[in-house]
């Protein structure tokens, strides 16, 4: 195999692909990246691929051949050195069980490792349709943020995604909070109705490195229709899929309260300044407590004993006050998620679910996202 | 070495001097700068049972379970003339004093005499740091114009309103720290007393075995023995660079200090208490993991109970599992957050139990435990989505009012409805 390619085509290309390495890999050979050079429908390509049974990654770049080959080397290593190459042509060639990598006046020779060990990358499952790429990587940054991160309840570290026609709904929880966007796509069906769950984490990494292109397409494979559970994404010449998380996700339309006893709205970036603030006092596993009034918001952490801290800020109030606490990362996490400059809440009572969400629209449609928040019921 | 080879278990009103233990005779004595008293009540629970029993007086009387595996609680000093001493099995005492008086421990009243023993000490000074049940050290620094004398003529005082008011005896060691204090009341109990001025403390220290120093158990005095240190005086003279570099930084440091006497350790009244627990010994061994879950949700209601009861809440939830060779296994778990509710610390120790390995095991001892405590009043509970009503916190605190009014075993849970009524 010998092939050249600029080294910023390549640093990305390879970058990209070591991000789904396995740090601890089960089998020595998934430490490994596979470099295949060859021609594709008339083009020079470099199809570099990483795999850990679970997640795999995918991208193919333009290159120059001289040699057409398929090799095996050690992703974290051949990741490091593409990184520090001076920006110039790379040339990368074999010889005998090593393989060259020289840019510049920079040589370096390392070992290959046994391609013929690695395993087969999973096929890309049948499209199942396609979504905006910025959309996309939002909707599930804003929903991720909720997903558990214990995984003795593995079915709590995934993103629910549920596929109705032309709606896409992603929801989290952890059972402390939920978050739900829906968003429109263009389905290959209209007629589609899916469920997915995929792990939280490589989702959200997924979306935010597939935003290089327009268009993500998306391809699903779910064990219920007969699909080996799996999930795939492909955008600007990247592709990955990941595999669906098992286990049932708590039904959680019916935990979404329908009435509330009182609505507030702050503007959002004096609400988090001051929430970041007054919890400064609060203790691992203090609450920082919310007094609503008509005008008002007050918040306060702290106790007597140690260390206070009290905050005034302007809010509207319609309804009932209400004095209620919650856990300050929580309620950062739901403030920081919605898109609008003005935080509306809404309430029922301090041991009930609370919903932070954008400011409606003036034509009252509703929000396209919700971050439910459970509050900390304080003893007396 | 245990503390009972300190003891003589001869009666001893003394005063340590430069020619040794001298008795106490009411002569001048320096005790200006020994403030600190430590109180052992003698035989604690077999004096009370003497107390509550006038016509035992005199004979051999013991304290402690009856069942096959019962150990001695208590021995009163005419039944450890028969070489009976606490923590002996009772099949073993019985055998070396066939005519002992046995009583079973009877927590309840020890537990209302131990608090009348504790308000006699408060009413000397404020500065009471209770150890145990029988136990404790004062700072009598300041009550000396008071009440008319120094720290001797205090511990005198104390010793005369123990018996007439309680009717016990007590023992009292007076030094200048608390670990001098004591072992001088280890040294002149029962019905004892001894001063140990500062200048005699080397003196009164150095001649006592390394099992003496505070800290220093088995294993220890096994280091200590290898490095061919016997007494605490070939301790005080060996470099503190050697004992930190054989013992570790810690208790290299301790030893190197207690071994000259300096302790800094201050008296603190009202130490919180830093964790509750409670175990099990069964009178054969257990395998059956069903009974042993349900021994640790009884267990568990018991350690709840103690934390409501005291308005504490802990978060570290841990057990213990004794197998048949006494071989014993801890494993805890920190929660999220701290907790007074069973349901909650019998649903963790039942994990414990499941990855301890031991699940089928014989177990001759189960014990649940809780730390990390914190006042209940300052533990916020963050709710969860699934979570409806109350919860079982409210639902233990409705069983606690039914156990005050109607009495133990009024209301517990269905699976432990099959226990004997004095289980819980």
């Amino acid at each position: 195999m010998k092939f050249r390619v600029e080294r910023d085509v390549l640093a990305d290309a390879v970058a990209w692909t070591a991000r789904t390495l396995p740090v601890r890999p089960s089998v020595p050979v998934l430490a490994g990246m596979l470099l295949d050079a060859d021609d594709v429908d008339g083009h020079q390509r470099l199809t570099l691929s990483s795999f850990d049974y679970e997640v795999s990654a995918q991208v193919s770049v333009d290159v120059d051949i001289d040699e057409p080959g398929r090799i095996l080397v050690s992703g974290k290593l051949l990741a490091e050195i593409v990184r520090n190459l001076p920006p110039q042509t790379v040339e990368v060639s074999t010889d005998g069980a090593k393989v060259v990598v020289s840019c510049g006046s920079a040589k370096f020779t390392i070992l290959t490792l046994p391609v013929e060990d690695y395993p087969t990358l999973p096929a890309m499952p049948a499209l199942t349709g396609s979504v905006l790429s910025d959309t996309f990587a939002a909707a599930v940054s804003q929903v991720a943020v909720a997903a558990g991160r214990d995984d003795t309840l593995p079915m709590l570290t995934g993103v629910r995604i549920e596929i109705e026609g032309s709606t896409v709904t992603l929801v989290s929880t952890d059972r402390y909070r939920l978050a739900v966007r829906e968003l429109t796509w263009t389905p290959e069906d209209p007629n589609v109705s899916a469920v997915a769950l995929v792990p939280a984490k490589t989702l959200a990494d997924t979306a935010k490195s597939l935003t290089g292109g327009a268009q993500i397409s998306i391809a699903l494979s779910t064990a219920e229709n007969g699909g080996e559970g799996m999930i795939g994404f492909e955008g600007g010449g990247r592709r990955t899929t990941t595999r669906l998380l098992e286990g049932e996700f708590p039904k959680y339309r019916k935990l979404l309260p329908e009435s509330f006893n009182s609505v507030a709205e702050v503007q959002k970036n004096e609400f988090i300044e001051a929430v970041k603030r007054v919890s400064l006092v609060a203790e691992r596993n203090t609450p920082l407590r919310l007094s609503f009034t008509s005008d008002r918001l007050v918040l306060e952490a702290g106790t007597g004993e140690e260390a206070q801290a009290v905050e005034e800020l302007s809010a509207t109030l319609e309804g009932d006050d209400i004095q209620i606490a919650f856990n300050s990362t929580f309620l950062l996490d739901g403030l920081n998620a919605i898109e609008s400059d003005v935080a509306h809440l809404q309430f029922t009572t301090s041991t009930k679910p609370a919903i932070i969400t954008g400011k409606p629209a003036d034509d009252g449609t509703a929000s396209d996202y919700r971050y439910l928040i459970m509050p900390v019921r304080i003893s007396n | 070495m245990s503390r009972r080879q300190l003891e003589r278990g001869e009666p001893m009103r003394g005063v340590m001097t430069d020619r040794g233990i001298v008795p106490y005779e009411g002569h001048p004595v320096n005790d200006a700068d020994c403030t600190i008293l430590h109180i052992d009540m003698d035989a604690f629970f077999a004096s009370v049972e003497e107390l509550r029993h006038p016509d035992v007086v005199r004979r051999p009387v013991l304290v402690g379970g009856t069942g096959p595996r019962g150990v001695v609680a208590s021995a009163n000093y005419q039944a450890r003339r028969y070489g009976i001493h606490s923590a002996m099995p009772m099949s073993r005492a019985l055998r070396l004093c066939p005519h002992a008086v046995v009583f079973p421990p009877d927590h309840e009243t020890y537990r209302r005499v131990s608090a009348g023993v504790m308000d006699l000490l408060r009413s000397i000074t404020p500065q009471v740091e209770q150890l145990s049940v029988d136990e404790a050290f004062l700072d009598v620094a300041g009550a000396d114009r008071r009440l008319g004398g120094g720290p001797l003529h205090i511990a005198q005082l104390i010793r005369a309103r123990m018996r007439a008011e309680q009717g016990l005896t007590c023992s009292v060691g007076i030094a200048a720290t608390k670990f001098v204090a004591k072992l001088a009341s280890t040294r002149c109990k029962p019905d004892g007393l001894l001063v140990v001025p500062t200048r005699h403390v080397t003196a009164f220290l150095h001649p006592l075995p390394v099992g003496a120093l505070w800290g220093v158990g088995e294993r220890t005095e096994q280091a200590l023995r290898r490095m061919g240190l016997r007494t605490v005086g070939d301790v005080a003279r060996t470099p503190p660079d050697t004992l930190r570099h054989e013992l570790g930084q810690a208790l290299g440091n301790q030893l190197a200090e207690l071994a000259w006497g300096y302790d800094p350790r201050p008296v603190t009244p009202e130490t919180a208490d830093k964790s509750v627990s409670t175990e099990e010994t069964f009178p054969t061994d257990i395998h059956d993991p069903e009974r042993i879950r349900r021994e640790l949700l009884r267990l568990s209601e018991k350690v709840a109970r103690r934390l409501r009861a005291s308005g504490q809440a802990g978060r570290t939830v841990g057990v213990k599992l004794r197998r048949a060779d006494f071989s014993t296994v801890t494993r805890s778990r920190t929660l999220p957050e701290p907790t007074d509710v069973a349901r909650q610390i019998a649903a963790v120790a039942r994990e414990l139990y499941a990855a301890s390995g031991l699940v089928g095991a014989p177990l001759r001892l189960v014990g649940v435990r809780v730390e990390g405590l914190v006042s209940a009043d300052r533990v916020h509970h963050q709710l969860a989505l699934d979570e409806e009503g109350p919860g079982w916190r409210a639902v233990e605190r409705l069983q606690d009012e039914v156990v005050r009014r109607f009495g133990t075993g009024a209301l517990r849970p269905a699976s432990l409805a099959l226990c004997e009524e004095d289980d819980v």
